[in-house]
């Protein structure tokens, strides 16, 4: 087994593309994340295609093979990789795993959706399915209500009003701000969230993440590649891929995201290290509830805390668990299956000290986790700078 | 055209018809096919009884293709007497009744109208209980 390295990571704005297709926003990442390394594409030996909603919303099927010819890797072996909102963590997983076992010795890593050529219906309809489409989508569940459902039930047990989970979106935004890849790059106020008007109650518009088109690339490559490239390096040290069933209503605990804490410690103990370690994280956080069960299931806080911990601080650059540097997924935007990526490149960013504005201090080991629906699928990755 | 795909949830959706092990009396809903491990017999079929109480629930403003005409309408997680829980909308009901614990029964109402495929998929929502009772099977 070796170690699997990242040696070029990048990103498309993400953004209304409307002038831009999928194969060509997916292009211009591709060839951003080659600019950020000296390497060839002929040493590249794989293709995985992080992707959700290709049939759903794009009307493209066989994405492997269709977009490793528009980007310019025609003929190699490309995989694409569907696990609803967990699409990207998942490739990066498959990447990582055809590296270390030899089958190949550089790999590419390409998150790419395009949603926002249909409307409000067709895409709410295409989230709704990651859900159990059968017994929760044929009642009209959107994935969004799933979350509200969660959130309500939260509020009730653990004493919380909806505004307490206000401090998520704050954060998101006053990072986005920095960021001139968001999606939203404005501040919002914990007086506006209060006033924002209702999606699915108790979530409002201002605790609800956008989707938006992008795509996102990086180069995975094996140590004895990684070795004759410039520094820092960025070693994968750790990913791994847990489930469980789609249905909230199966689940004996629903405010358990048990797929997310063991993705994230089996991840960790292939690592070598344990929750004290991570300097900065990304999760998936389309809402504050997102977060917040995210943070908890894995263990940052106990149940019922991370909300008061988010109001103090911790998610911010400066706290002990800071979240969505580049705007998560509600001001970077919501990227589908591309969000895992996403992820990466921003924690890239922060691990190359090169994240400016909303960098973390002494940031050298990083976790990004990313969910399918409500974390039916969930798959985590730990990112170290050497 | 779904019709093969609704008419499989017929017991499902119209009976409220879950699973009973045979042996430890667990009850799941919706009824599954059996499992590794699992043998024929296992499971028997049970109709519920349809009365629960909310788990929790949501008052949804932007809905999937197909919904739209019904905004805002409210869901819920109900929570089974039996012990399962259960997805569904609610009905007959405005948002300000809607609590968590209230309790709830089972009423058959049409989920979807597929338009163009002039298909009418009926199921279960959940209505406020006409009279609180504590009945049981």
């Amino acid at each position: 087994m070796s170690n699997t390295y990242l040696i070029g990571a990048a990103a498309t704005p993400v953004g209304e593309h409307y002038g831009q297709s999928l194969a060509a926003i997916a292009a211009q990442a591709v060839r951003a994340a080659f600019a950020t390394t000296n390497l060839l594409p002929e040493r590249i030996g794989a293709l995985y295609v992080a992707n959700a909603f290709g049939e759903s919303l794009t009307g493209q099927s066989q994405l492997g093979a269709y977009l490793a010819t528009a980007v310019g890797l025609r003929g190699l072996p490309a995989f694409r990789v569907e696990a609803g909102g967990a699409s990207g963590g998942v490739a990066i997983h498959q990447a990582a795993q055809a590296i270390s076992t030899g089958q190949c010795d550089v790999a590419v890593v390409l998150g790419a959706e395009k949603l926002t050529d249909r409307l409000e219906g067709a895409v709410e309809a295409a989230l709704a399915i990651q859900s159990d489409a059968e017994s929760e989508a044929i009642n009209g569940l959107t994935l969004t209500a799933q979350w509200a459902l969660l959130m309500r039930r939260y509020m009730h047990l653990c004493d919380y009003p909806a505004e307490a989970f206000a401090p998520f979106p704050v954060n998101a935004h006053a990072n986005a701000l920095k960021n001139p890849q968001a999606l939203y790059r404005f501040a919002i106020s914990s007086d506006k969230y209060r006033k924002a008007a209702q999606i699915a109650s108790p979530l409002n518009m201002l605790d609800c993440s956008s989707l938006g088109d992008g795509a996102a690339c990086l180069i995975l490559a094996a140590e004895s590649v990684a070795q004759k490239l410039a520094g820092p390096h960025l070693r994968l040290a750790g990913s791994a891929v847990a489930t469980d069933t789609p249905s909230l209503a199966m689940r004996p605990d629903p405010l358990d995201l048990t797929a997310a804490r063991a993705s994230a410690h089996i991840a960790l103990g292939r690592a070598h290290m344990g929750l004290g370690d991570l300097h900065v994280l990304e999760l998936s956080d389309p809402h504050g509830i997102a977060a917040t069960l995210a943070l908890e299931s894995i263990g940052f806080y106990p149940r019922g805390e991370a909300p008061r911990h988010a109001a103090d601080g911790a998610i911010a650059p400066t706290g002990r668990t800071p979240l969505a540097t580049a705007g998560g997924y509600k001001a970077r935007g919501d990227v589908g299956g591309a969000s895992g990526v996403y992820q990466i490149v921003e924690l890239a960013r922060q691990l190359r000290g090169e994240a400016g504005l909303t960098q973390v201090p002494k940031a050298r080991v990083a976790l990004a986790q990313s969910l399918g629906g409500v974390a039916a699928t969930a798959a985590t990755c730990i990112l170290v700078a050497e | 055209m779904e019709v093969a795909r609704h008419w499989r949830q017929r017991a499902t959706r119209y009976r409220l018809e879950g699973q009973r092990h045979v042996r430890t009396g667990e009850v799941r809903f919706p009824a599954r096919p059996l499992t590794v491990g699992e043998q024929d017999g296992d499971w028997e079929p049970l109709r519920l009884s349809g009365r629960g109480e909310i788990y929790s629930f949501s008052v949804i403003r932007q809905a999937p293709d197909g919904f739209e005409s019904m905004t805002p309408y409210p869901v819920a997680l109900v929570r089974l007497e039996e012990g399962p829980l259960v997805a569904a909308q609610l009905t007959d009901c405005v948002e300000a009744d809607l609590a968590i614990g209230l309790p709830v029964e089972m009423v058959t109402r049409q989920l979807l109208d597929t338009g163009a495929d002039n298909l009418l998929v009926y199921g279960y929502k959940f209505r406020p209980r006409l009279v609180a009772t504590t009945e049981r099977l």
